[in-house]
């Protein structure tokens, strides 16, 4: 068994057999671990903090009624739209990151985001509309961005390196059209507007994690379905379509469900920055496996969301931050120390 | 001079039309791959030979006729289904970073899986084999990126190998290698015609490598086939002006006896122009 030395076949009755890597899938573990950890910490913490073991309680139905209510319906959709919206932009990310075959191929950088923000400021600003409304605003804004994206930088099939240019341009435009709704805004609009914009979890409750809770339930097996797929496509158009991928098609419905993912978040908790571009690597890193860990980088895009959310509301007391204000600061520490290894490696 | 008989051969184009947007690259052009025979295709920059081999691999989709794999129109047959039966060498790939030689080489074998048979006893055998017949094997969990490029080019070979299929398109296999490496490639595509039987077609630029180990040989120009066959026959002097616009000698390869073009020399080139 030397040629698969890291890959473990999983060979099962009928014929059938799954190829595991054991890195990957200890990763994995210990990723779902941290991330209820996380996400049971998270629950105790508040203007009334809980210990763990009685969040653990409640959750399992065995907690008082006033313990119930704060758990139930105040925490946990809050700490689940965080689990729901890390993952999402974290496998964004990876399918973004493997299509541009770049590290910096994140829904950040190629407009999706700013596209959403356009989608909600109108509804907030021009409409003056509900939250749910606001959030339908943010998905159309960016399906429709992701779609002039996509159709811009079409050209005898998308490449990488084009698409990244064609967001980077798309994003410059749609600032200026965040900017310009701003300043038409009033003061009650346009503080409305900014809290949006910076990405927040708070106040969040089962009305925004159904949706997208749905949303993912049909979109993840749909991505991990395809996730073989683009690892073939990884090697160049060419190599794929050897080796039997169809490989726009592939691309596409990809990229659409990575869309619809990152419109999904956004509308859920605002274009909270910087997941969808450091969850993916920092994936990789510990699986040590190359090309796109799709299933990781989502369980990793969770756990990032999730610790910090608990920075936000730990490290600055009683003046919470907003969540997309710390992964604001943690990301642009990392997008910085990310471009200067890239120009070391010569690849940018 | 033609291989042309009743029998109808695996892969074949019918009077296609090729190009990109609207340049038209060659018109109505016909070609039989003879089975069995180690194909190369051969002629001067831009004359639309790497265009044909596309065209033979699917990449490319001719606006008019078709390209014929055992019968059937290729852009009509599923992906994976022809993946099985044509592998292709393309002319750039790109080696994940960090890729182990054996994970890259066991990515030939995709279009033999599925979502729920993803690596059996088989899948192990041929990736094994394929890094043996390449001589790879020992280089099985070192990554990709540590190679020089002969040894890489190997490794692709032996991942378009663990594809298994009778027939293997190859695009430039020797381009960007040193001259030791690019007789180890061909010595080694040689072998896999000859010991496995494989049908294989590759885009060469080198007329002497062309001459020395393809049993059949296409010479193209401007789109057209100028002469198929042996290369026997096909190599001369004058098909050799005709084609790529040369003056040479073709003497007998001392080491194999096949023939080998010896460019004149520019004072007999210069004269020549002269008496024109």
């Amino acid at each position: 068994m030397t040629v698969t030395a890291k890959a473990r076949p999983v060979r099962l009755p009928g014929g059938m057999s799954l190829r595991i890597e054991r890195r990957a899938l200890a990763v994995g573990a210990l990723l779902v671990l941290a991330a209820f950890v996380m996400a049971v910490l998270l629950i105790g913490t508040g203007d009334f903090d809980i210990a763990p073991w009685d969040v653990v309680q409640t959750l399992l139905g065995n907690g008082t009624p006033a313990d119930d209510f704060i758990v139930n319906d105040l925490r946990l959709p809050r700490v689940l739209v965080a689990l729901l919206v890390g993952a999402a932009l974290g496998m964004a990310g990876a399918v973004f990151q493997s299509v541009t075959r770049n590290p910096l191929g994140s829904p950040d950088l190629l407009g999706f985001s700013y596209g959403s923000a356009v989608g909600a400021l109108v509804v907030i600003i021009l409409l003056k509309g509900s939250a749910t409304e606001v959030a339908a605003g943010a998905l159309l804004g960016g399906l429709l961005a992701g779609a002039a994206v996509y159709l811009l930088a079409y050209k005898r099939g998308i490449h990488g390196y084009r698409l990244v240019l064609v967001g980077i341009g798309a994003s410059a435009m749609l600032l200026a059209a965040i900017q310009y709704l701003i300043t038409k805004a009033q003061l009650v609009e346009a503080s409305r507007a900014m809290v949006w914009l910076t990405g927040s979890l708070a106040g969040r409750d089962w009305a925004q994690v159904w949706p997208l809770l749905a949303t993912c339930a049909v979109l993840f097996p749909l991505v991990l379905g395809q996730s073989r797929a683009l690892r073939m496509i990884e090697m160049g158009d060419d190599a794929a379509y050897a080796v039997g991928v169809r490989v726009e098609r592939t691309r596409l419905l990809l990229m659409l469900a990575a869309i619809l993912l990152t419109t999904a978040a956004s509308a859920a908790a605002g274009p909270i920055s910087f997941v969808a571009l450091a969850a993916p690597q920092l994936a990789r890193r510990l699986t040590g496996s190359p090309g796109a860990n799709l299933l990781s980088a989502a369980l990793m895009g969770s756990v990032v969301l999730l610790l910090s959310d608990w920075a936000s509301q730990r490290a600055f007391g009683a003046d919470q931050l907003p969540v997309g204000v710390v992964t604001g600061l943690v990301g642009g520490v990392y997008l910085l120390w990310l471009l200067v290894t890239e120009r070391k490696a010569g690849r940018i | 001079m033609n291989l042309r008989s009743a029998q109808v051969q695996r892969l074949t184009a019918e009077n296609v039309t090729l190009g990109y947007d609207q340049r038209v690259i060659a018109e109505n052009l016909s070609v039989e791959i003879p089975d069995n025979s180690f194909t190369v295709i051969v002629g001067p920059n831009a004359c639309g030979k790497s265009t044909l081999l596309r065209a033979l691999s699917r990449m490319l989709k001719p606006s008019q006729g078709r390209v014929l794999l055992d019968g059937q129109a290729i852009g009509s047959l599923p992906a994976k289904k022809v993946a099985k039966t044509l592998g292709l060498l393309p002319q750039s790939s790109i080696a994940p970073d960090g890729i182990t030689v054996a994970d890259l080489v066991s990515r030939g074998r995709y279009p033999h899986q599925g979502l729920l048979r993803q690596w059996s006893h088989e899948d192990e055998r041929i990736v094994t084999e394929s890094m043996a017949s390449t001589g790879v094997a020992e280089l099985a969990d070192r990554a990709v990126d540590e190679l020089s490029g002969g040894q890489r080019q190997r490794v692709w070979i032996a991942m378009a190998l663990a594809q298994q299929t009778p027939l293997l398109l190859l695009d430039e296999p020797t381009t960007y290698l040193d001259i030791q490496h690019q007789i180890d490639v061909l010595d080694l595509c040689a072998e896999l015609h000859e010991t496995q039987g494989r049908t294989l077609v590759a885009v060469l630029h080198d007329l002497n490598h062309a001459a020395r180990y393809a049993t059949h040989l296409i010479a193209m120009r401007g789109g057209k086939v100028i002469a198929e066959g042996p290369p026997q026959e096909v190599v001369t002097a004058e098909l050799v002006e005709k084609v790529f616009g040369l003056r040479c000698q073709v003497i007998d390869d001392p080491e194999t006896g096949t023939p080998l073009v010896i460019p004149a020399a520019r004072r007999s080139r210069a004269q020549a122009a002269a008496e024109v």
